[in-house]
């Protein structure tokens, strides 16, 4: 046990003593020692009364909170929409197209029109993730709903099983697999438009501080930004693997036995 | 993700009529999407709305107006740089890591950390570390393209038969010949599908870039200087931009997987 986490963690310390050395031995402001972004770290957002300080919370919470918001409405949406234009089979070759479209805009390439219209503020946030972020979930849902099992569907039909449990116990679990493969995407795609909203329109969030940090050369804070993005990166993606794994548990069992 | 399968039940049309009436309801779907949007702008339903006549001629005019395409060509040279240059990186080091399990057990600690990270947060830094502009550009590209290549090779590798690796070792071949001839080639569809996930990648990259620097060219830049003008001319040249973004990331798109089905057919069949 403690000797596998050893085989396997052991480049970790030695990388990062490395960086210290370098560091130490260039002195140079673009590249502080690791101790150093720590420190920074710890006495701007890590010291406070609760552990987090004013700073922290002021930024943290509203991208957080913006981050797994906007996300929620668009996995709603998207699953919704999709569901709904897979199952009808005649609707989904009309609207096919435009969602191949929506999907081809660089999603970052959205932001523009909600600076225009609102300028600054949560808003551009929201907007801009979940206009970026439904077009991989919509795609996979109407992929995942078109190919449920005929056969499932009207063994259940013949047999009066309400239209509402026939969506909840065949058409959504059948296309689960394939709406979590879109889900998965859009989960770090939700992050990037977070932090390239905050950067460009907006006056708190994690971006925010990236912003406010390179426009001081404030090189130990834009360090620090992007290990506190990388932490709830990994945080965000281990959830989702976590939820991700209870949903699909019977699939995985379903496979091994097929 | 073709909708072929949706054409099964009509058993008794010939297939080209069968597809003749889906690019009908196609073109039927676009045309009642550009209709809709067309009223909501000309009946100030949506009031911001410019209407889809105005914000088409504009994407007509864009494609004669040379500022913007100088701006269009920037993007792509870093992309059409960046993406090549991550496949350099990326897939001999996934060959290396799925072909030596003690190298990936090694530093798989790291990658778990640093794949995470999303790559935007990158841009400030690395514009302090690379000057002009553009290295900034193609070394973020390169960083964060690398990655789905990466991780495709590793798994393609991995799904290599292990009596073809095996049969030619027992022939006498050095392992650099196993690799070239036999994992190489059979994990290339894995590889060429991080490459398309990639080259989404690149243009996300670019364009974000493009609108922290702002001055300094691409389709980013263009996009951000037309949110800056006022009224409703902003947002006509704004839709008129996102127009084309979508369009090119369209052809990317539409390229690759064409590529894709053509080299691998042995695959699919």
């Amino acid at each position: 046990m403690i000797a596998t986490l050893v085989r396997r963690l052991w480049l970790v310390p030695v990388v990062l003593a490395c960086w210290e050395l370098l560091a130490r031995a260039q002195a140079s402001p673009y590249l502080p020692a690791p101790t150093r972004i720590a420190s920074w770290m710890y006495e701007r957002w890590f010291s406070g009364p609760y552990v987090l300080t004013e700073e922290a919370v002021d930024n943290f919470v509203p991208s957080l909170v913006r981050v797994v918001g906007s996300w929620s409405v668009a996995v709603v949406a998207g699953v919704a929409l999709g569901v709904a234009i897979g199952r009808v089979a005649w609707l989904s070759d009309y609207v096919d197209p435009l969602v191949e479209f929506g999907r081809a805009v660089p999603p970052p390439a959205m932001l523009p029109v909600f600076l225009v219209l609102f300028t600054m503020g949560t808003q551009v946030q929201v907007a801009t993730i979940v206009f970026g972020v439904v077009w991989p979930i919509l795609l996979n849902s109407i992929d995942g709903a078109r190919t449920v099992d005929p056969l499932q569907l009207e063994t259940a039909t013949v047999f009066g099983v309400p239209a509402r449990l026939r969506l909840f116990r065949i058409i959504l679990p059948s296309a689960s697999p394939k709406i979590f493969a879109g889900l998965r995407l859009s989960v770090s795609l939700a992050l990037i438009l977070m932090v390239i909203s905050e950067l460009k329109g907006s006056t708190d969030g994690i971006g925010y501080l990236l912003s406010t940090a390179s426009n001081n050369a404030d090189m130990p804070g834009l360090w620090a930004g992007v290990v506190v993005l990388g932490v709830l990166g990994f945080a965000l993606n281990s959830l989702f693997l976590m939820a991700e794994r209870r949903v699909l548990t019977w699939h995985r069992g379903a496979r091994r036995t097929a | 993700m073709t909708s072929t399968a949706t054409l099964a039940g009509r058993g008794r049309t010939s297939p080209s009529r069968a597809r003749l009436a889906k690019y009908l309801r196609h073109a039927t779907g676009v045309a009642v999407f550009l209709l809709a949007w067309e009223l909501a702008g000309r009946t100030g339903l949506i009031s911001w709305l410019p209407s889809a006549s105005t914000s088409l001629a504009r994407v007509a005019q864009l494609a004669a107006d040379p500022a913007f395409l100088a701006d269009l060509a920037s993007t792509l040279t870093a992309a059409a740089v960046g993406l090549p240059l991550a496949v350099l990186v990326a897939v001999p080091v996934g060959l290396l890591l799925g072909t030596v399990p003690v190298v990936e057990e090694m530093t798989r600690a790291i990658v778990e950390f640093l794949r995470p990270i999303p790559s935007v947060a990158l841009i400030p830094l690395a514009l302090f570390f690379f000057q002009p502009e553009i290295n900034a550009k193609v070394a973020l590209i390169v960083y964060a393209a690398s990655w789905p290549i990466l991780i495709n090779t590793l798994y393609g590798v991995r799904d290599v038969d292990p009596v073809a690796t095996e049969t030619l070792r027992s022939f006498g071949f050095g392992s650099g010949a196993v690799i070239w001839r036999v994992s190489l080639p059979s994990a290339a569809p894995f590889i060429f599908t991080g490459v398309r996930l990639a080259a989404s990648i690149t243009l996300i990259l670019a364009i974000s870039v493009e609108y922290v620097v702002g001055g300094a060219g691409g389709i980013g830049a263009f996009l951000i200087q037309a949110s800056t003008g006022i009224g409703a001319d902003a947002m006509v040249d704004v839709i008129a931009t996102l127009v084309w973004a979508g369009l090119v990331g369209l052809a990317v798109n539409t390229l690759l997987l064409r590529a894709e089905r053509r080299l691998f057919r042995w695959r699919h069949a």
